[in-house]
C-alpha cells in the first residue's frame, strides 16, 4: 500500500521520508487514547448519575429553596368601634423588615444595622439568641419603616448583597390622638421573649404583634386575625417572578364597644389637666358608656416597638400614666361610702327612718373625739338629712350601731372588695375591712373604734372608681347589679346579681341622694334642669390627720369623689368621678354633671330624630318612683355650698 | 490545486455531529438568556457557527503541509501577538486577553491553540529517533512554555493549561522512555508546589481551594459550583424542559450561556439529555481519532490527535466543573459555549482535520 510522496511537496517536509503506513506505529497509543476518552466520559457520566439519578431530591429541594420564598401575609387586627359604630382604633399600612435566617450570613448583620440605623451590637445579640431556633423562624428587626429605609432594603435585597432582607407589608394600629380612652383600649406591641411563654399567648410565634394592655389584650384572640402566607418564586435578585400559591390572611374581627364616643370625649375634657378617673355605666345592663383615666399616654408610641426613652419616661412619671385609675386606683371612698353604711344600718335593723342624731360638729367615741366636716354642726339629723348634707356624726353613730361586719356584708353585696369582673385585664379589688379581714391579714381583733372611720368611708376601706359606679348603680336599681362590660354583646349583660335587700330601703337612700343634688345638699353643682339627678359627694383624706400632725408625711390635698345617677326614678346612667387632689367632693360634681348632660342631650336629640336605641334594659325593682317632693331652690341652702361635704 | 478535492470528500459525519452540538448550544443559549441583557446571544452564536463553517471550509482547502511548513513562523507571530496583547489588549471580565477593534474582540489565546497543535505536530514529525529524548522534551517544553506563561500573565490560567494536553498527546504518540515518566513524576509535583507558592494569583488559589471544599465560600466560585450542582441535580432523569429550569431562568446559575452552559443544559434536559450530548461529543472525538488513524502521514496524525486531546481536555475540565469534579477554571465547552473566539477556533481545528482527511484522496 505504500507509494512515494508527490515530488512537488518534498521541499516543505522534513528530511525523514514519510510513508502512509507510518501512522500505524502509533495505533496502540491511539487505542490507549481511546480508552482514556472512554474512561473520562464514563467518569463524567458517573458524576451526572450521582446528581440526577441517584439522589436528585436533595438538589430539587435546594433549587426550590433558592427560588421559592414564603412571605407572610400579616392579618390586619380588627377595628375597635364605639357603640354607634364609629371607629376608635383603625389600621394603616406600613412596612416591617425581617431577616430571613435561611439566607442570613453573620457578617451581614453589622452593615444591615448600619444601613437602617439600628444598634449593631443589639442586633447581633438578637441573631445569636435565635441560633438554637429552627431556620424558618425569621427575625423581625424593624417595624414602621420610613420611605428611605424601604428604598435601602429594595436596593440591597438581591442575592449578591443582603439576600436575607425581607420586606413585609403590615397593618399598623392607629390609635386616637391625645390618649383618648387610652387605658381602656390599651395598646399592641411585639410579643416579648417572656410573653412567649405565657399560656395566654402560647399559640403565637415570635415577631407576632399582640395586645399588651387593655381591650387589645383582653380580646387579643378575637382582634388578631390569622396570618396568611404567599408562596412566591423569586430570582437571584430577590425579585418576585410569579406566585405559586396564596393562603389569604383572615383579618381579625372588629370589636364593637359599649363606649359612647360623645360621652367619652366629654368625660375626657372634664378630666383635662386633672389626675383621676371617670366611669359611666348603664346600670340597666352594665354597659360602660365612658371610662377615663388621667393622665393618659399615647398608645401610638407603643405600636410596634416602643422607644426605651419613651418607656422610661412613662414609668418614672410620678403621676403614673400607665395606671388605669378607673379599675386600678384603690382609694378611700370618703363620704361616697355613706349610702352603703346607711344600707347596712337599715337592712340590719340597727336604724330606721325615725333614727335621729344631734350633730354638734363632732362627737366622742371610745374615748376619742371625731369631728364632723361642718364645725358648727348639723343639729338634729335623720337619714335623709344625713345623706344630703353628708353629716359625719350621723354616720359615726350608724356605723357603730350596725357594726363592722354588717357594713362589710352590705358593702360586699354592693360589689366592694371584689373585682367587678369587667372585661379588662389587671382589675383591682379594693378593701372592705371586717373583723374576719383583720384577723386574716393582721392576726388582730377588730377594734371597735375603727368602725367609726369606716362609717365615713375612711380607715382601711378602699374602692376603685368602677366599683363605686357599679355599687351605686345597683343600689339605685333597688339591689340589681349588672356586671360592667365594655364589649357590646347581649350575652355580656347576662343575668344580674340580685342583692338580698329590701328595695324600699334602697329607695330611702336614693331619695337622700336626690336631695344631695336637688335640695340643700352637697352636690347641687350636679343639678340639671328637667333631669332628676341623684348623687353623693366624697372628700377622702389620703393621709391620716395624726400622721400629718406628727410630721411624718406632708399634708396632701384630699381626693374629690362624686358619684351620680339619673333619672332618679328609673336610672339609665351612673357616673363616678375621682379627682385626686381635687380637695372637695363638690368640685368633682360638675364633671359628672357634664357627662350626664351629654347623655340626656344626646338622648333627647335622638328621640326627636326618631332614633330608637336598641338597648337591653331592665327597670328598677321598686318600679317607677313618684317624683320626690318639690325641692327647695338651691339658693335657699347656703350652708351646704359654703362648706360642702 | 483544488481540482482533486471534492466537497463530497469532506468528513460529513463529523460535520453532522458538529452541527448537532452547535444547534443544541444555540438552543441552550436561547433558553438561558431569555429576558436578560444577553438575549440576542443565540442568533449571534448562530452567525458565529456559519462563519466557523466558512473558515472550516477554507482551511480544509489548504494543504496542511503548507501550514506545518509555516509552523515556526506562526509560532513566533503568536508569541509576539501575545506580548502585544499584554500591552495593548482590552481588559474584559478581569483579564487582559482581548484584541480587536470596535465591537469585535478576539481572544488571541484561543487561536494560539491551533498554532501549538501545528508546532507540536511539526516538531514530532521531524524527530529522527523513535522516541522523544530529554533534549526534545526540554526544547519542545520550552517552546510551549513561552506562550503559556504569557497567557498565565493575562491572567488566564485555564486557557494556558489547555496547551498542555496538546504537548502531552504529542509526546505520548512519539513515544517516551519510562525513565522520563519517573522524572516527570518528581518534577511535576515540585512545579506544582513552586507554582502554588509563587505563580498563582489569590483568586486562582481561591478557585483551587473551593474546588477542594465548595462549602467554604458559598458566594464565590464555591457558590458557582453549588448552584451548578443544584441545577444539574434538579434536572433529574428527564429534565425540566427547555426554558423551564428555574436555576437557569431565575439567574441562580452563574453565566449559564458560557462556562456553565452544560449545567443549564443538564437542568433542562436531564440525565437523558446529558447522555445524548456526551454521546455526541464522544462520537465527535472518535470521528477525529478515525481521521488520525487514517491520516496519510505522521504529521496529519499528530494534527488530528492534537485537536482530539485539546477537545477531550476542554470537555473533561468544563463538564467536570459543572458536576463539581473539576475546579472552576473558566474554560468554555467546545462548540456549545457562547463566544466567537471559542467557535471560530474549534472550527479552525476541524478545518485542519478535514484538510488531513482530504489529503488521503489526493493521488
Amino acid at each position: 500500500m505504500s507509494f512515494p510522496l508527490p515530488e512537488h511537496r518534498a521541499e516543505h517536509l522534513p528530511s525523514k521520508p514519510l510513508l502512509r503506513d507510518d501512522t500505524k506505529f502509533a495505533s496502540a497509543k491511539i487505542a490507549f487514547f481511546q480508552y482514556l476518552a472512554v474512561g473520562i466520559f464514563l467518569f463524567l457520566i458517573a458524576g451526572f448519575w450521582t446528581l440526577q439519578v441517584r439522589d436528585p431530591e436533595i438538589y430539587t429541594e435546594a433549587a426550590d429553596r433558592n427560588r421559592i420564598k414564603f412571605v407572610p401575609l400579616l392579618a390586619p387586627r380588627g377595628k375597635i368601634l364605639d357603640r354607634d359604630g364609629r371607629v376608635i382604633v383603625d389600621n394603616r399600612s406600613s412596612y416591617s423588615l425581617m431577616l430571613a435566617r435561611e439566607h442570613l450570613r453573620p457578617e451581614h448583620v453589622r452593615p444591615i444595622a448600619l444601613g437602617l440605623g439600628l444598634d449593631a451590637d443589639q442586633l447581633e445579640a438578637r441573631v445569636k439568641r435565635f441560633q438554637s431556633r429552627p431556620k424558618y423562624e425569621n427575625i423581625f428587626i424593624k417595624n414602621e419603616l420610613t420611605r428611605g429605609e424601604v428604598s435601602f432594603v429594595e436596593a440591597h435585597r438581591d442575592l449578591d448583597t443582603f439576600p436575607e432582607l425581607e420586606l413585609i407589608r403590615a397593618q399598623r394600629r392607629l390609635y386616637p390622638q391625645n390618649g383618648l380612652a387610652a387605658h381602656v383600649i390599651g395598646y399592641v406591641g411585639e410579643i416579648s421573649e417572656s410573653e412567649l411563654n405565657l399560656p395566654e399567648f402560647i399559640k403565637y410565634d415570635q415577631g407576632a404583634v399582640i395586645g399588651k394592655a387593655g381591650l387589645e389584650r383582653e380580646y387579643n384572640d378575637q382582634l388578631m386575625g390569622v396570618d396568611g402566607q404567599i408562596q412566591v418564586v423569586v430570582d437571584n435578585h430577590g425579585t418576585v417572578r410569579n406566585s405559586l400559591g396564596i393562603k389569604e390572611a383572615v383579618p381579625g374581627k372588629n370589636l364593637q364597644l359599649t363606649l359612647d364616643l360623645d360621652l367619652q370625649v366629654v368625660a375626657e375634657l372634664g378630666m383635662e389637666d386633672k389626675t383621676g378617673a371617670v366611669v359611666a355605666l348603664d346600670p340597666r345592663n352594665g354597659e360602660v358608656l365612658a371610662m377615663v383615666s388621667t393622665p393618659a399616654y399615647d398608645p401610638n408610641k407603643f405600636a410596634g416597638r416602643i422607644r426605651s426613652a419613651d418607656w422610661n419616661e412613662l414609668r418614672n412619671n410620678p403621676d403614673n400614666p400607665l395606671l388605669h385609675r378607673a379599675i386600678q386606683a384603690q382609694l378611700a371612698p370618703g363620704s361616697t361610702f355613706k349610702p352603703f353604711v346607711a344600707l347596712a344600718g337599715l337592712e340590719s335593723g340597727a336604724i330606721d327612718e325615725t333614727f335621729k342624731v344631734h350633730c354638734a360638729g363632732g362627737a366622742s367615741f371610745y374615748g376619742r373625739y371625731f369631728k364632723c366636716h361642718v364645725k358648727a354642726g348639723h343639729g338634729s339629723v335623720d337619714l335623709h338629712k344625713g345623706i344630703t348634707q353628708s353629716c359625719d356624726v350621723f354616720f359615726y353613730n350608724v356605723a357603730i350601731r350596725a357594726g363592722i361586719d354588717n357594713i362589710a356584708k352590705y358593702a360586699e353585696m354592693a360589689g366592694f372588695g371584689h373585682k367587678t369582673g369587667i372585661d379588662l385585664p389587671n382589675e383591682m379589688q379594693g378593701v372592705v375591712p371586717s373583723s374576719e379581714w383583720k384577723m386574716r391579714n393582721f392576726r388582730q381583733k377588730w377594734w371597735a373604734g375603727e368602725t367609726v372611720s369606716v362609717g365615713i368611708g375612711q380607715g382601711p376601706v378602699t374602692v376603685t372608681p368602677i366599683q363605686l359606679a357599679y355599687a351605686i348603680g345597683g343600689l339605685a336599681m333597688g339591689g340589681v347589679w349588672y356586671q360592667p362590660h365594655l364589649v357590646k354583646d347581649p350575652a355580656k349583660a347576662g343575668k344580674p346579681r340580685l342583692g338580698q335587700i329590701d328595695p324600699a330601703n334602697a329607695q330611702k337612700i336614693v331619695y337622700g341622694m336626690y336631695g344631695v343634688v336637688n335640695e340643700y345638699g352637697t352636690g347641687t353643682r350636679a343639678r340639671l334642669p328637667g333631669i332628676s339627678v341623684c348623687g353623693k359627694t366624697g372628700s377622702a383624706q389620703r393621709v391620716s390627720n395624726d400622721a400629718v400632725k406628727a410630721g411624718l408625711v406632708p399634708k396632701m390635698k384630699d381626693n374629690a369623689w362624686f358619684v351620680a345617677f339619673a333619672p332618679c326614678e328609673a336610672p339609665e346612667i351612673v357616673v363616678s368621678v375621682l379627682w385626686e387632689g381635687g380637695e372637695h367632693g363638690p368640685n368633682a360634681a360638675p364633671i359628672a354633671r357634664d357627662v350626664l348632660k351629654a347623655y340626656f342631650d344626646k338622648k333627647a336629640r335622638q328621640t326627636r330624630e326618631g332614633f330608637v336605641a336598641e338597648v337591653k334594659r331592665s327597670e328598677p325593682r321598686f318600679g317607677l318612683l313618684p317624683p320626690p317632693a318639690a325641692a327647695p331652690p338651691p339658693d335657699q341652702s347656703p350652708a351646704a355650698e359654703a362648706d360642702p361635704d | 490545486m483544488a481540482h482533486y478535492r471534492s466537497i463530497r470528500d469532506l468528513d460529513w459525519p463529523l460535520l453532522v455531529i458538529t452541527l448537532l452540538i452547535c444547534a443544541m448550544g444555540v438552543l441552550q443559549i436561547y433558553s438561558a438568556t431569555r429576558g436578560t441583557k444577553y438575549d440576542d446571544a443565540w442568533w449571534k452564536q448562530a452567525l458565529w457557527v456559519l462563519a466557523g463553517l466558512l473558515i472550516m471550509w477554507i482551511v480544509a482547502q489548504i494543504d496542511y503541509h503548507t501550514l506545518l511548513g509555516q509552523a515556526y513562523v506562526l509560532y513566533f507571530l503568536s508569541v509576539a501577538s501575545l506580548v502585544l496583547v499584554l500591552f495593548i489588549g482590552t481588559t474584559r471580565f478581569g483579564g487582559r486577553r482581548w484584541i480587536g477593534y470596535g465591537s469585535f474582540h478576539f481572544q488571541l489565546s484561543e487561536f494560539v491553540k491551533t498554532v501549538i497543535i501545528l508546532l507540536v505536530a511539526r516538531y514530532m514529525t521531524e524527530l529522527k529517533t523513535d522516541r522523544v529524548e530529554g533534549r526534545d522534551l526540554l526544547k519542545l517544553g520550552g517552546l510551549v512554555a513561552v506562550p503559556m506563561l504569557l497567557v498565565v500573565k493575562q491572567p488566564d490560567l485555564g486557557t494556558a493549561l489547555t496547551y498542555l494536553p496538546i504537548l502531552a498527546v504529542g509526546i505520548l504518540l512519539a513515544g517516551l522512555r519510562w525513565q522520563y515518566l519517573v522524572v516527570l513524576g518528581v518534577i511535576l509535583p515540585l512545579a506544582v508546589f513552586v507554582g502554588w507558592r509563587y505563580g498563582l494569583k489569590d483568586y486562582q488559589k481561591t478557585r483551587l481551594v473551593t474546588f477542594l471544599d465548595p462549602g467554604q465560600d458559598p458566594q464565590g466560585s464555591g457558590y458557582q459550583v453549588i448552584q451548578s450542582r443544584i441545577a444539574v441535580g434538579a434536572g433529574r432523569l428527564w429534565g425540566r424542559g427547555v426554558t423551564k429550569g428555574t436555576q437557569t431562568q431565575y439567574g441562580f446559575l452563574p453565566v449559564p450561556h458560557t462556562d456553565f452552559i452544560f449545567s443549564a443544559f443538564a437542568e433542562e434536559h436531564g440525565f437523558v439529555g446529558v447522555v445524548v450530548m456526551l454521546g455526541l461529543y464522544f462520537l465527535l472525538l472518535m470521528q477525529i481519532v478515525q481521521n488520525a488513524q487514517m491520516a496519510p502521514d505522521r504529521s496529519g496524525m499528530y494534527l488530528c490527535m492534537g485537536v482530539c486531546a485539546l477537545l477531550l481536555f476542554h470537555i473533561l475540565v468544563n463538564i467536570g466543573m459543572v458536576v463539581g469534579s473539576m475546579p472552576v477554571t473558566g474554560i468554555p465547552l467546545p462548540l456549545m459555549s457562547y463566544g466567537g473566539s471559542n467557535i471560530l477556533s474549534f472550527f479552525l481545528m476541524l478545518g485542519l482535520v478535514n484538510s488531513v482527511r482530504l489529503w488521503r484522496f489526493v493521488s
